[in-house]
């Protein structure tokens, strides 16, 4: 005992020689399962930068204050409108709605007037420091002006206003959010009720037999199918066979709604199974049928967390691009559409679009409509979270 | 009085079956789709089968769609696949699942409540945006790099969609890992803590081996996306079919094959359309074969430690 007290290693029965060496490696497994988290996280750091990086300058768009003739022969050709000088300065879009300026202000007539107008997107590019190509005798005009104050970075109304256009300082994302709306509510109208029937069916009233879990299965796997098939079916079955217009936000959102109804039923499911079974027997037990007990308070209780699991797919249906490329979602759509039969783009398939732009200015705009999309998909994502904190009911 | 109650019975009863019949009829919907993607596909397929040979479609090296005499030799567009699916599972298997011990094992459960959120914002971007990202930002940097060791990389290298492919299926791989960790019942962990085991020790000999079928379902899940996966690579990889093992080159793979054969301006009854569906098929085949794999491994584990939460 004495010998013991020495605390002579060799001694003690629990010693072992290689613990220190187990204690690190047992740190430095940990030190590799937090390295791994913080990456995760660090690119969503690194990423959300890079989008706001490129995204944010879009917000701004420039105009130059120029003298503007109008008349007669100004009208006829626009062009004329501006003097020679000042011509690759100014938006060919813009100088193509000046008898619209005109019916706004009928006393310009015959005048000119200096007055603010869209710049041309190289000389927006130039001033905002990136990739250009304006001509040398351009750049000294620019920056000419951009002394005297003639040239302004203002707010970009035309992103959120105009459709897509082939003039890149004219282009927006306004028709594309139409098309996404006009899409997305053909998706929910089709995907939520039938979603939500097919979980009270498994739920409440399905027996444990081969037809509910072949069902089962089969919901599993149509959640895990890649989208990309989706579009196939859509393709071969909605626009070849059923011959409905091809770029219609009808057949995509019918392709969408086919892709939601998984994440829908399974929770939608998890809702109704979270309400306790004493409801349904205090339901029995007052006389009611299957029917009322589920209608009238089964599905009730559950609703919030069917809401919270039709958000969620709501945003998975909205960021969904692969495919609506297939059903032909990607044309090019200056207008938005106002019927559902109409040709479309929604607002993926519009920043797919723009991304393959050679142009600069398309490029920014892709950044600045990720953007969009992204605030409106965490939005929705957080009022979800929200719906599930605030009105789930703890049992 | 009777006669009343026993026709309120027998209505209540019809409305009853009316409803049910309709609930049964929304949940058939779901097998319709199913089926719909696979008759659609599979005829569309058969179709082109008939005019290009099969075992050359699976086997041929020439993917010449557009000439004259058209070849339909699919395998350098499984291997492009293949190349970007795997360096994806390279990054996002590690990180997932590092990222899903460090949050069930050790973090708080405060910090759990923060970087759950974080990592639901990861998979709700949608892929798009991270194509945009790969081919904006990734991919010129995988030229720098590679210029920095004295290596030579196009602008739409394989490399940099598989690394764009592999964050995105992080959170996949992740949060189902997390789940199944947390599921392995405590006892285990508490047993091996007992016998002397340090806290690394017990999750690599008896919580991760426990939590494997979890694990091995997560990831083949992850896989199946990966290979389904067709925006990133729209955007980030290339067009060309190539048969190579570098994953500096361009590279192409089936879903960009398939998305390129239905936006050219051919005759839907062509060979070159009717590719698509050929190719959609295998990916239905295979995506269907690890998803059942998946599935059935999960349930398992789910009967095992009994669970109902996953």
């Amino acid at each position: 005992m004495i010998k013991r007290k020495k605390k002579n290693k060799e001694h003690n029965p629990f010693y072992d020689p290689t613990l220190k060496k187990r204690h690190v490696s047992a740190k430095r497994f940990k030190k590799f399962t937090l390295t791994s988290l913080i990456f995760s996280v660090a690119f969503l750091a690194f990423f959300l930068f890079d989008m706001i990086g490129k995204g944010l300058p879009a917000f701004n768009i420039s105009y130059v204050k120029v003298d503007v003739t109008f008349n007669e022969k100004t009208l006829e050709d626009t062009r004329f409108a501006v003097a020679t000088e000042y011509r690759t300065l100014v938006s060919r879009a813009a100088l193509r709605d000046l008898p619209k300026l005109l019916e706004e202000n009928p006393t310009y007539m015959n005048s000119t007037q200096n007055i603010w107008i869209l710049a041309s997107s190289q000389v927006d590019q130039y001033i905002k420091n990136h990739n250009h190509n304006l001509k040398d005798k351009d750049i000294a005009k620019v920056d000419e002006l951009y002394a005297q104050g003639l040239i302004e970075k203002r707010f970009n109304a035309i992103f959120f206003t105009n459709g897509d256009s082939k003039i890149p300082e004219y282009a927006g994302i306004f028709s594309a959010v139409i098309g996404s709306i006009l899409t997305l509510i053909i998706t929910m109208a089709v995907a939520f009720p039938i979603g939500v029937m097919t979980a009270i069916y498994l739920e409440e009233f399905a027996g444990d037999n081969k037809f509910t879990r072949f069902i089962e299965i089969n919901i599993n796997n149509l959640a895990a199918i890649p989208s990309i098939l989706f579009g196939l079916l859509g393709l071969a079955i909605f626009i070849n066979l059923f011959g409905m217009p091809r770029s219609s936000p009808l057949v995509g959102g019918l392709t969408l709604a086919l892709m939601t109804l998984p994440i829908i039923i399974v929770s939608s499911r998890a809702a109704l199974r979270a309400v306790p079974d004493s409801i349904r027997q205090a339901g029995y037990g007052l006389g009611l049928n299957k029917i009322q007990v589920t209608r009238d308070h089964v599905l009730p209780l559950a609703f919030p967390g069917i809401m919270t699991g039709s958000i969620i797919g709501l945003a998975q249906a909205m960021g969904e691009t692969a495919p609506l490329i297939i059903i032909g979602m990607i044309a090019f759509i200056p207008d938005a559409p106002s019927m559902v039969t109409q040709a479309a783009t929604v607002m993926p398939a519009q920043l797919f679009t723009w991304a393959g732009m050679p142009e600069g200015m398309y490029i920014e705009k892709t950044a600045a409509g990720i953007l969009v999309l992204l605030t409106i998909l965490i939005s929705l994502n957080a009022i979800a979270i929200y719906l599930r904190k605030k009105l789930e009911v703890k049992w | 009085m009777l006669s009343s109650l026993q026709s309120e019975k027998k209505r209540r009863e019809l409305n009853e079956k009316l409803i049910k019949s309709a609930l049964i009829l929304a949940a058939a919907i779901s097998i319709l789709t199913t089926f719909g993607i696979l008759f659609s596909i599979l005829f569309e397929a058969i179709e082109f089968f008939q005019l290009r040979s099969f075992w050359y479609f699976l086997t041929g090296t020439t993917w010449s769609p557009g000439v004259v005499n058209s070849e339909f030799g699919a395998l350098p567009i499984f291997a492009g696949t293949f190349v970007i699916t795997i360096i994806a599972l390279l990054v996002a298997i590690p990180i997932g699942l590092g990222s899903a011990i460090y949050m069930s094992e050790y973090a708080s459960s405060k910090l759990r409540d923060y970087l759950k959120p974080i990592l639901e914002i990861l998979a709700g971007i949608p892929t798009v945006v991270y194509g945009f990202f790969a081919a904006i930002t990734v991919a010129p940097l995988v030229v720098k790099v590679a210029a920095f060791f004295g290596l030579e990389a196009t602008f739409n290298s394989a490399l940099a969609s598989g690394i764009v492919m592999g964050i995105m299926i992080i959170p996949l791989i992740s949060s189902l890992s997390d789940d199944v960790i947390r599921a392995v019942p405590d006892s285990q962990r508490k047993a091996a803590f007992a016998l002397g085991m340090t806290h690394g020790e017990t999750i690599k000999n008896i919580v991760i081996p426990s939590a494997m079928p979890g694990i091995i379902s997560a990831s083949l899940l992850a896989l199946s996306r990966a290979l389904g996966e067709t925006m990133i690579v729209v955007m980030a990889a290339g067009l060309r079919p190539n048969l190579s093992w570098n994953p500096l080159e361009d590279m192409t793979t089936v879903t960009v094959t398939i998305v390129n054969s239905l936006v050219g301006d051919f005759e839907f009854n062509s060979p070159e359309t009717l590719s698509a569906f050929a190719l959609g098929l295998v990916l239905f085949i295979v995506t269907l074969i690890l998803n059942m794999i998946s599935l059935s491994l999960i349930r398992k584990f789910k009967e095992k430690y009994k669970v109902n939460t996953l």
